[in-house]
């Protein structure tokens, strides 16, 4: 019947014939994009738009004068320090990961990818709690370190600890895929034309793995800014001395300060939309040079 | 013979790219230091505590009750990811709608967002009197402050690992296999149940574990939702805070030691699960 019909008509049949037979009725379509709108919608766009909302609710004066507040300016600071400081260790550490393990063919190559991942799936309060179990007065080189003057707990240097040991991973894993598919031959031609390694690396292989670095980099800010079981293990909550953003939200927020503490996160909200915004750009930009790295 | 043949086992195949040995130096250090030590500190410290004290300490009732709830929750938001993750990967691989990049941008936003912020606006949103609570409490659906709360806060933490992991592979998915099943005089139906969704079946276990893993592990997004009382949403990252802050060190080594027990057994079973499947559909995942 419609069959036949259908498939009578020539090549525009069959097209319209190959259509039908391997997509959906519209009624299911419609369905699924229902569905799935509203499932984004009550867990992500919904939750986003409380955070302003909630911000907002006195007005902006009120919202401003939260901002304006030297603990907010504190935790801001403590913030941009910590991820100023991890950031930048874990882009060299990244970077030196990638290098040995895309480039060279070694033993237990596979088992060190697996050990560079192992911070993910640790639960970042255990990964909080390792650093208290280092340098707290019951282990061996608190006391020690306590005797000397160092402070490590409660202090700037285990946040930093910590941020790093949470972010460990990012930049390693999104440039190992993107080098490994890129292979050496570049490089090789590099050398073979008289370049040095280093020169190798700042010409030639800097370039090519750019975007993909800054992919890497921008999830491992947002991590490092945002992280909060782990810092909040290591940081004593010392307001105004040992209090990221994070764990400023949580106080005020505690304490019943709702507009206080929906706006700290409305500015860790923007954060988020300014690395989302530039993330989209560079996957629609520089979608070759970071694709490796979106299908781990 | 050369000297260099001669050497059966050899560590490294040459190359004539140089600054192995720094590269490698600098990456093992710096894993040493910053993992691998705190971590073994970890498991030192709990075999210091001897078989029988661990095992009180593990045993404990209030630590059985908030593993179960850490291990449960994260289980069930892993299996509703999987089943809305799917739909979303596909709706936004194969449909044309208004709005499908924005959409497609927001489904990163869990790993963007801190974790502490989404707690707070998912608590504000579900709590009795918030947008989507005062809809569902004439319902009798309580969200904020039980333990449906943590599986709400850990849906959204998961969301993005499976529909990231899932998505690519649907891209890749050969048209032509459609036509096939088609052709044989499969429904639609057929095919993609019976056709892709077999193929996608590596990828979604990756994401199901992937999102697992997170869940049980999750702390700020879940401690203002879940209303943390002992025994019944009080989950074993928070137990873990909890011991820290009374200095029970051992109980909180105790806890922590099996949560990375069970979910590295975990992740070790899913693998082989995912490396089974993979040879039994998958599309080269």
């Amino acid at each position: 019947m419609a069959h036949d019909g259908t498939a009578s008509h020539g090549s525009t049949g069959n097209t319209e014939l190959v259509r039908v037979a391997t997509s959906e009725h519209r009624l299911a379509r419609y369905g699924l994009i229902g569905t799935a709108l509203c499932f984004v919608g009550m867990f992500l766009v919904l939750p986003l738009a409380a955070v302003f909302t909630e911000a907002m609710r006195n007005g902006p004066g009120e919202f401003l004068t939260v901002l304006a507040d030297p603990e907010t300016f504190s935790a801001i600071r403590l913030t941009l320090i910590v991820a100023g400081i991890a950031v930048p260790l874990n882009l060299v550490f990244g970077i030196a990961a990638a290098w040995a393990i895309a480039k060279f063919e070694f033993k237990g190559k596979a088992f060190l990818t697996t050990l560079i991942d192992l911070p993910f799936s640790v639960s970042p309060v255990i990964s909080g709690m390792v650093f208290v179990l280092l340098f707290g007065s019951h282990s061996l080189i608190g006391p020690w370190l306590q005797s000397h003057g160092v402070q490590i707990l409660f202090a700037v240097p285990g946040i930093v600890l910590a941020t790093v040991f949470v972010t460990f991973p990012f930049v390693a894993r999104e440039l190992i895929p993107l080098m490994q598919e890129q292979g050496t031959s570049d490089e090789e031609a590099a050398l073979s034309l008289g370049a040095s390694g280093w020169q190798t690396f700042w010409h030639v292989t800097l370039p090519n793995i750019k975007w993909g670095l800054l992919y890497g980099v921008l999830l491992c800010n947002a991590r490092a800014m945002g992280e909060f079981g782990a810092v909040s293990v290591v940081s004593g909550h010392i307001r105004g001395l040992t209090n990221t953003m994070p764990l400023q939200v949580e106080i005020l927020y505690n304490e019943y300060n709702f507009v206080a503490a929906f706006a700290v996160a409305t500015l860790l909200a923007l954060l988020a939309l300014v690395t989302l915004v530039l993330k989209s750009l560079l996957e629609m930009k520089y979608s070759a040079q970071i694709a490796a790295s979106r299908r781990h | 013979m050369t000297e260099r043949t001669a050497s059966l086992w050899q560590f490294r195949q040459p190359s004539v790219i140089p600054g192995f040995g720094l590269a490698l130096g600098v990456t093992l250090s710096w894993l040493i230091l910053i993992i691998l030590i705190p971590l073994s500190g970890l498991a030192w410290r709990s075999s210091a505590l001897g078989w029988t004290t661990f095992w009180e300490l593990a045993t404990d009732q209030r630590t059985i009750n908030a593993l179960r709830i850490s291990f449960g929750t994260a289980f069930l938001a892993a299996l509703v990811n999987v089943v809305f993750g799917v739909i979303l990967a596909w709706v936004l691989v194969r449909y044309r709608f208004p709005g499908k990049r924005i959409i497609d941008a927001m489904v990163d936003l869990p790993f963007a967002l801190p974790t502490a912020v989404a707690g707070i606006a998912l608590t504000t949103l579900y709590a009795p009197n918030g947008w989507i609570g005062s809809l569902l409490t004439p319902l009798g659906i309580k969200v904020a402050f039980t333990p449906l709360g943590i599986v709400f806060a850990l849906v959204f933490v998961g969301l993005p690992f499976v529909v990231r992991t899932v998505q690519p592979i649907m891209e890749e998915i050969d048209k032509e296999v459609e036509e096939a099943a088609a052709t044989l005089g499969a429904n639609r139906f057929q095919t993609i149940s019976r056709v892709l969704l077999p193929g996608l079946a590596p990828a979604v276990l990756t994401g199901f574990a992937l999102a697992f893993a997170r869940g049980v592990g999750e702390y700020g997004s879940v401690i203002f939702i879940a209303g943390n009382l002992p025994y019944v949403s009080e989950i074993a990252p928070l137990l873990i805070v909890i011991r820290l802050e009374e200095f029970n060190y051992p109980a909180a080594t105790a806890i922590a030691a099996v949560m990375l027990v069970i979910s590295f057994a975990m992740l070790l079973i899913i693998n082989t699960i995912q490396a089974w499947s993979r040879r039994r559909y998958g599309y080269g995942a």
